[in-house]
């Protein structure tokens, strides 16, 4: 869905590069928590600048595969949701970004002029949308591996009209050319959202896979980690989280303490 | 002797430990390093080799354009004779190679400037952070 240089007038194409410059100025602040602090948020760790570096260089390379979807008709993956729901929103803005930037750049692929534009569609739009199509599905559906991929599959065959929409709403604006926009409206979204299985089928492979040996890595399912914290809690005593640690403790001896007068009442009361 | 170690697997301390839960939790262990370097293989694989057997036909937007006449003051790219356009190696002759060799340049571009964005990202969140907050040992 990249846009060449000519379909949007440079108005349009300018206020539009300040809407992604806006945008991509927001993710890189928003990044920071998704990719860095303490243990327990985000990716954190050495392993997170390598991954997400992985994640957009992953999505360049199945970009390049374009698959058919009808006669004479071709899509490939954009990756918003895969971006998203792999190593969190904001993060998923900038490793898209990335990828429309080297395409356009390097290989010619989306207009120079259009670079915001194309931003604007396919990450700006299509991230946020993906991720909260995403997170919705995940709280509604019961937890595991399984909730985790339907919910990647819908995220993402979502994203890819929502893109389209972005598109022609860009079009009706600042189209140089003169196409009703009823027509490019139903064209654009019958199409992608045919593009968009495609987009749910590779993204819902990929989460899953990663899903399958390193869950701790999915940045959208990090909190089913959650149920594992919850059980030990209800068994052994209530842990201090967020609760300001006094001077010259630390949080393991205090909750370790706390088992331990648990575990003294128990003996008490058999 | 029982009771003491059922309170040391339910102790909430463990919650802090990452590598503790993933275990409990039953899933298949693989190192971050091999995750990464797999991911980056099976990228390699795709724009390097499979990639030549994409379809060529136009995607769904130049379809549309081209189609009700969007395109009709498209303009060529200013790029258009870099080394790279259209994700073909100039001066590379077997279609093959130069889509390969034109994949293989884009992921290792991808992942350098994407990697660095990121690593740039972090070192401004760990500067900032010496005198943000104190470990809680609870999810952030």
């Amino acid at each position: 869905m990249h846009v060449p240089d000519g379909f949007i007038d440079l108005p349009v194409s300018a206020a539009t590069g300040a809407v992604a410059a806006v945008a991509v100025a927001v993710s890189l602040r928003g990044a920071r928590r998704e990719l860095g602090g303490g243990p327990g948020e985000g990716l954190g760790g050495e392993r997170a600048a390598p991954l997400a570096g992985l994640v957009a260089a992953f999505i360049f390379a199945a970009q390049m595969l374009n698959f058919p979807v009808a006669a004479g008709t071709s899509g490939h993956l954009l990756g918003g949701a895969l971006a998203a729901i792999l190593v969190g929103p904001y993060t998923g803005v900038l490793c898209v970004s990335v990828v429309l930037l080297m395409q356009g750049v390097l290989f010619a692929d989306g207009g120079l002029t259009a670079l915001g534009v194309n931003i604007t569609d396919m990450a700006v739009v299509a991230v946020p949308v993906a991720y909260v199509v995403f997170r919705g599905l995940v709280k509604m559906l019961p937890r595991g591996r399984g909730a985790v991929t339907a919910a990647s599959f819908v995220a993402a065959l979502v994203s890819v009209p929502a893109a389209a929409v972005a598109f022609t709403g860009l079009y009706a604006l600042g189209g140089t050319t003169d196409v009703e926009i009823g027509k490019v409206f139903a064209a654009m979204v019958g199409v992608h959202v045919l593009i968009g299985i495609g987009e749910a089928v590779i993204t819902a492979l990929t989460v899953g896979a990663v899903m399958a040996v390193r869950p701790d890595l999915v940045y959208g399912a990090r909190d089913l980690r959650a149920p594992l914290r919850l059980a030990s809690a209800t068994a052994g005593a209530p842990a201090p989280a967020g609760a300001p640690v006094p001077a010259g403790a630390t949080a393991v001896p205090a909750a370790r303490r706390q088992a331990q007068d648990n575990q003294d009442n128990k003996e008490a009361s058999a | 002797m029982s009771a003491t170690n059922a309170t040391d697997t339910t102790n909430p301390s463990n919650a802090t430990d990452t590598t503790a839960e993933t275990q409990a939790a039953g899933a298949p262990k693989v190192s971050v390093k091999w995750l990464w370097i797999t991911g980056l293989l099976a990228a390699l694989l795709l724009a390097g080799g499979l990639s030549y057997y994409a379809s060529a036909s136009p995607d769904g937007l130049e379809k549309v354009a081209a189609d009700h006449g969007i395109d009709e003051k498209a303009e060529d790219h200013a790029a258009k004779d870099s080394p790279l356009a259209d994700y073909q190696t100039k001066d590379v002759g077997n279609p093959r190679l130069s889509g390969g060799i034109a994949g293989v340049i884009g992921v290792g571009a991808t992942l350098a400037v994407g990697t660095g964005v990121f690593w740039a990202v972090r070192r401004r969140t760990l500067a900032g952070a010496g005198t943000a907050q104190a470990p809680t040992g609870g999810e952030g």
